[in-house]
């Protein structure tokens, strides 16, 4: 289309010495986050430089940093992808249940004590998954070795403690329930109130219309959140610090008392007292960890946004 | 030929199969679910007062007993497709509980072990000395507030001014990228964070540093994100009409956003500041590895070690004492000050968004 009118006298905007700063600054900050998430993989990667360069005897382990970095890599991935399996599930059921299920009246409310399980600090968790959680899973995994020993999950021999990586599972499960409930909720908001009242128009049960017009709404945000959540669990620290007793080794069994460790919380565990290069290769399993968390978050975060763009609703 | 558009018995009418279609269906009486559920609630009470089953399995058993008879009753009554849908509500409404069942026991199990050591001299006393009984967190708590203090001093501005980045000024790549990986270190794992601090303070001071700052930038780091998401909507519900009466007469747009934006957002962004400071405020992993821990008073936090609440609970907790009773109670104790003070911090946060909110919708 063709200006209508040009501007003969199209004055510039005197730009104010107040305005250059505030647009400076804010820009600065803007700058300065992608400045840390840069600085956070640049001094890891610096100061966890010495271990990977250093000879394999001194590593603690003595095999060198890829041996000493794979058990606690498949303890974070197993807990980590059970504790999802447990969650994801549960997760779409709560925030179908708070959306569509609940009294409108207390809908909010019920959300609300949802999102109360997100804000208990990591640390309550961990005391109660080993105070009454890990005492309560002692019965169940004696029947669970003895009845569905063949499957290796449950092997056995099953922990007197309750110890053990089922514990931790469930207790990751329970921590990025509301994570993914949140994000799922979000997206079951948004679905567009023209179609769920078109579906019960045309006389579907309301499981009907959840199924062909929430569900094919909020699925990529359902996967979304899903790996949103397993970015949570992967980095989870002090619940699996106190929870897990740790062995070392690499075993599908999550009923013994001889567990791997999660690279989080062997973290936690050794670094008060280590030193010297044990302290670079902790900072290096440090580097794994983040390196994994960002790329499942960078492909969630894609993965919801891409809703966004194409859904229709806005 | 008028249609008639009564006749004398409809009913019969109704139940008249039309080419062997009915066109009526069954349903079950008026609030059928709920009684169903009333009973087998009583039901399995009874089993757990009475048998002396455990309540775990009550309440499992009870919710398969509840499920399968609403499901088959009415199946019977009203057909496979009402009864896939009740179905769906019980499976629904049973996970929701089992949600709330965590929460529960979470809260029952830090107020039982918490309250016995729930006391003055718990918030008046640090553990210099101490071996056996007595002792408290002051030290602790006075750290956790001076930590996150400083975590709150560091992210604010950082995390407003990349908000306003992002909605005032923030066009193409660069805005987009922000928002990116606003999105993206929200997931960083929080002892990622404190490995940062550390390595960025292990550069400069040497290794084996322990400080009081280190553990409030580690925080920071969590923190910003959260900051710059919550503030970001907020600014994005203010008005434009606003903006553009500012600028009809003549503000400029600095001032526009101080005198103008910010006001109007500003409950929205209370609420997420203060929800923000609840999330890192019971954060451990960091503080573990870069303040570390002291059982005396230091409230200097460029100097050396400090006391954080969290922090305290973990080595009371897996280091304690002989006989370990103190220790644990000790423990327990803090985390049950930390969880009153999250969910404090939560409730403000509700109060705040619930008291302003309706100023910020335009």
């Amino acid at each position: 289309m063709p200006p209508s009118t040009d501007r003969p006298r199209a004055q510039k905007v005197p730009l104010r010495p107040g305005d250059r700063i505030f647009s400076g600054a804010s820009t600065g900050a803007g700058v300065l986050i992608l400045v840390v998430l840069a600085g956070v993989a640049a001094f890891l990667i610096v100061e966890a430089w010495p271990s990977l360069t250093a000879p394999a005897e001194d590593i603690p382990g003595g095999e060198g940093v890829a041996v000493y970095v794979w058990p606690l890599l498949f303890g974070t991935l197993i807990s980590a992808i059970f504790a999802l399996l447990i969650a994801s599930p549960l997760a779409v059921a709560i925030a179908l249940f708070v959306t569509y299920y609940s009294p409108r009246r207390i809908a909010q409310v019920l959300g609300y004590l949802i999102d109360l399980l997100a804000a208990v600090p990591s640390i309550i968790y961990g005391l109660w998954g080993f105070t009454v959680l890990a005492p309560l899973t002692v019965e169940p995994a004696n029947w669970l070795s003895e009845n569905l020993g063949f499957i290796p999950l449950f092997a056995g021999p099953p922990s007197a403690t309750g110890r053990t990586m089922l514990v931790a599972i469930i207790v990751l499960a329970v921590m990025i329930l509301p994570i993914i409930t949140a994000v799922v909720r979000e997206a079951f908001r948004q679905t567009p109130r023209l179609h769920e009242e078109a579906s019960l128009a045309l006389g579907a049960t309301r499981w009907e219309m959840i199924r062909m017009a929430a569900l094919p709404f909020g699925r990529s945000s359902i996967v979304g959140a899903s790996m949103l959540g397993l970015g949570r669990a992967l980095g989870e620290t002090m619940a699996v610090a106190i929870v897990l007793s740790v062995s070392g080794g690499v075993t599908f069994n999550l009923i013994s008392s001889a567990n791997p460790s999660t690279i989080a919380a062997n973290i936690a565990l050794q670094f008060p007292e280590s030193s010297g290069i044990a302290v670079n290769t902790l900072i290096a399993s440090g580097l794994v960890l983040f390196a994994i968390t960002l790329a499942v978050n960078m492909a969630a975060r894609a993965v919801i946004n891409r809703r966004k763009e194409f859904s229709g609703a806005n | 030929m008028p249609t008639p558009t009564t006749s004398k018995s409809p009913e019969s009418d109704l139940y008249t199969p039309l080419s062997g279609v009915p066109l009526t269906a069954g349903q079950l009486p008026r609030g059928a679910a709920p009684l169903t559920l009333l009973v087998v609630a009583l039901a399995a009470v009874g089993f757990w007062q009475f048998a002396d089953w455990s309540v775990a399995a009550c309440a499992v058993l009870g919710a398969l007993v509840y499920t399968l008879l609403i499901y088959t009753w009415s199946r019977i009554v009203e057909g496979s497709r009402k009864a896939t849908d009740r179905f769906v509500t019980a499976v629904v409404t049973c996970a929701f509980l089992l949600a709330l069942l965590p929460l529960v026991s979470v809260v029952v199990t830090v107020l039982s072990n918490g309250l016995a050591r729930f006391d003055t001299e718990f918030f008046s006393y640090s553990m210099r000395g101490i071996v056996g009984e007595g002792g408290g967190a002051y030290h602790a708590i006075m750290g956790t507030l001076i930590i996150t203090a400083l975590a709150t001093l560091i992210s604010v501005p950082v995390g407003l001014l990349t908000a306003i980045y992002l909605v005032e000024y923030g066009r193409g790549k660069l805005a987009k990228a922000i928002t990116f990986f606003v999105d993206v270190m929200t997931g960083i794992p929080s002892i990622v964070a404190g490995l940062f601090a550390y390595a960025l303070f292990a550069l400069i001071f040497g290794p084996g540093v322990r400080m009081g700052i280190m553990g409030a930038v580690a925080l920071s780091v969590l923190m910003i994100p959260v900051v710059v998401r919550s503030t970001e909507e907020m600014l994005k519900l203010v008005p434009n009409e606003l903006r553009e009466a500012s600028y009809a007469l003549a503000v400029p747009k600095w001032r526009t956003i101080t005198k103008v934006v910010l006001p109007t957002a500003l409950a929205g962004i209370a609420t997420g500041v203060t929800l923000a400071i609840a999330r890192v405020i019971g954060e451990t992993a960091p503080l573990l590895i870069t303040v570390g821990i002291t059982s005396s008073d230091n409230f200097n936090p460029f100097d050396g070690r400090m006391a954080t609440l969290s922090v305290f609970s973990y080595y009371e907790y897996v280091n304690p004492g002989v006989p370990p009773q103190f220790s644990l109670d000790r423990a327990w104790a803090a985390a049950l000050t930390l969880i009153i003070i999250v969910m404090v911090l939560n409730l403000i946060a509700r109060l705040i968004s619930r008291l302003f909110a309706p100023k910020t919708r335009g």
